[in-house]
């Protein structure tokens, strides 16, 4: 049976199309542990080596990962919900009742997507929470701090942006007062302070190009739905990328106190 | 002093950043600025003065897309405020047996003259510019606005007397 087996695998991993595409062994050798982590694009993602409190819960909680899954989960059922939904004023409502009431499946991923969202949104603050408390901050993670602090704020966005969408009532008036702040904005807002009155208009204030109107309309849905689905997410995995790489670079996850 | 190699280099590349500058620093930005809005034009006529009786406040023109109220004083005079609450942007209801307007979002009330006087709205109601059009209809320019925190109320064109 194990010679059988032996047999099999030999046929399977020993030919040019196999070794191509995985250039370790299987032998059961630190060697080869740290070579398949270094040599897979996958598993490169975790280090080679772990310390012994980066994988303890109560120190971690886990929330980073916890955050990066939930964005993976609202990536997947996102594409997913992009089959059916059409970002326009005639369509964009029919098409979420349609989701919800006819697609097979359409009621779970819409709903997958919005408590990844939510959950993303806890976990991510969570883990801030868990960064300050540790105090992984301090140097030489200043930076990282920072990209994370954008990160928070892109989340915070990716929710938003996608709020308008349903394009129901409570998406309406939901964004129409959450834009409304927007013409406070100092200087770039036609309400706000140091705004040169006259010059900084309803027309040409920071409001307009987020709105791509004067008030919440169809150029509105259109451009949360290009924000939401295309620019946002590509801003936050180049973001993502970067703090990934950091936290390795900065010398893994920090130790106790 | 300054080499051949590092001028043109300096030349080379301070051509190419100063092209994609433009093209993706202001050229991005006006391209978010359309020329050509559709939106409900901000100027409307509002049907003759003698449709309005004295004393009333007329929520013919408080739906979409208009949004203002019509308000005609006891002595005739008129004048227009915007439907949209000054607290977080909501659109308050006239209740005429209060003799007020009241947000549902979180409870402002505004009297007639549009004076904030209850919940959290942190100023008056707007005023739009109303006069009188070509053939004897009110005209309302929704673009022009009358603030009453800038001393605005009671300038040329906030209220018509008639």
């Amino acid at each position: 049976m194990n010679e059988r087996r032996n047999g099999l695998k030999e046929k399977i991993t020993n030919n040019q199309i196999w070794q191509s595409m995985f250039r370790h062994g299987y032998e059961k050798t630190g060697r080869r542990y740290t070579l398949q982590v270094l040599q897979n694009v996958w598993l490169h993602l975790h280090p080679p080596r772990v310390t012994r409190h980066a994988i303890n819960f109560r120190f971690t909680w886990c929330m980073g990962g916890i955050t990066f899954l939930m964005f993976l989960v609202t990536a997947v059922t996102g594409v997913l919900l992009m089959f059916y939904y059409r970002p326009t004023a005639e369509y964009a409502f029919r098409d979420i009742q349609y989701l919800e009431f006819d697609i097979p499946f359409g009621m779970l991923l819409r709903n997958m997507h919005r408590w990844a969202a939510h959950g993303m949104v806890i976990a991510v603050m969570l883990h801030m929470f868990r960064v300050f408390l540790t105090g992984s901050y301090k140097k030489p993670r200043e930076f990282n701090w920072g990209v994370g602090v954008i990160l928070l704020l892109v989340t915070f966005f990716l929710s938003f942006t996608g709020y308008l969408l349903p394009w129901d009532q409570l998406a309406f008036w939901a964004v129409t007062v959450g834009t409304n702040m927007a013409r406070a904005t100092p200087v770039l807002g036609h309400e706000g302070p140091f705004a040169p009155q006259d010059i900084v208009t309803q027309a040409n204030d920071v409001r307009f190009a987020l709105l791509g109107g004067t008030i919440v309309g169809p150029s509105t849905l259109l451009r949360f739905y290009i924000l939401h689905c295309v620019a946002v997410p590509l801003l936050a995995s180049v973001l993502m990328a970067l703090h990934f790489w950091r936290v390795r670079k900065d010398g893994g996850i920090s130790g106790p106190l | 002093m300054l080499s051949r190699r590092s001028f043109f280099k300096f030349l080379g590349w301070g051509n190419f950043l100063a092209a994609a500058g433009l093209a993706f620093g202001p050229g991005l930005i006006r391209f978010l600025y359309p020329r050509v809005l559709f939106e409900p034009s901000s100027v409307f006529k509002a049907g003759f003065p003698g449709e309005y009786p004295p004393g009333t406040v007329s929520e013919k023109f408080k739906k979409n897309p208009y949004g203002v109220w019509i308000v005609r004083k006891e002595d005739g005079e008129f004048y227009a405020l915007v439907a949209i609450c000054t607290h977080l942007g909501c659109t308050p209801r006239w209740f005429a047996s209060e003799n007020k307007f009241k947000c549902p979002c979180h409870g402002s009330g505004f009297d007639r003259e549009g004076m904030h006087f209850e919940g959290p709205a942190p100023r008056p109601l707007e005023r739009v510019q109303i006069t009188l059009a070509e053939d004897g209809q009110l005209l309302i320019d929704k673009s022009v606005k009358f603030l009453e925190e800038r001393g605005d109320w009671g300038k040329p064109g906030s209220t018509l007397r008639i």
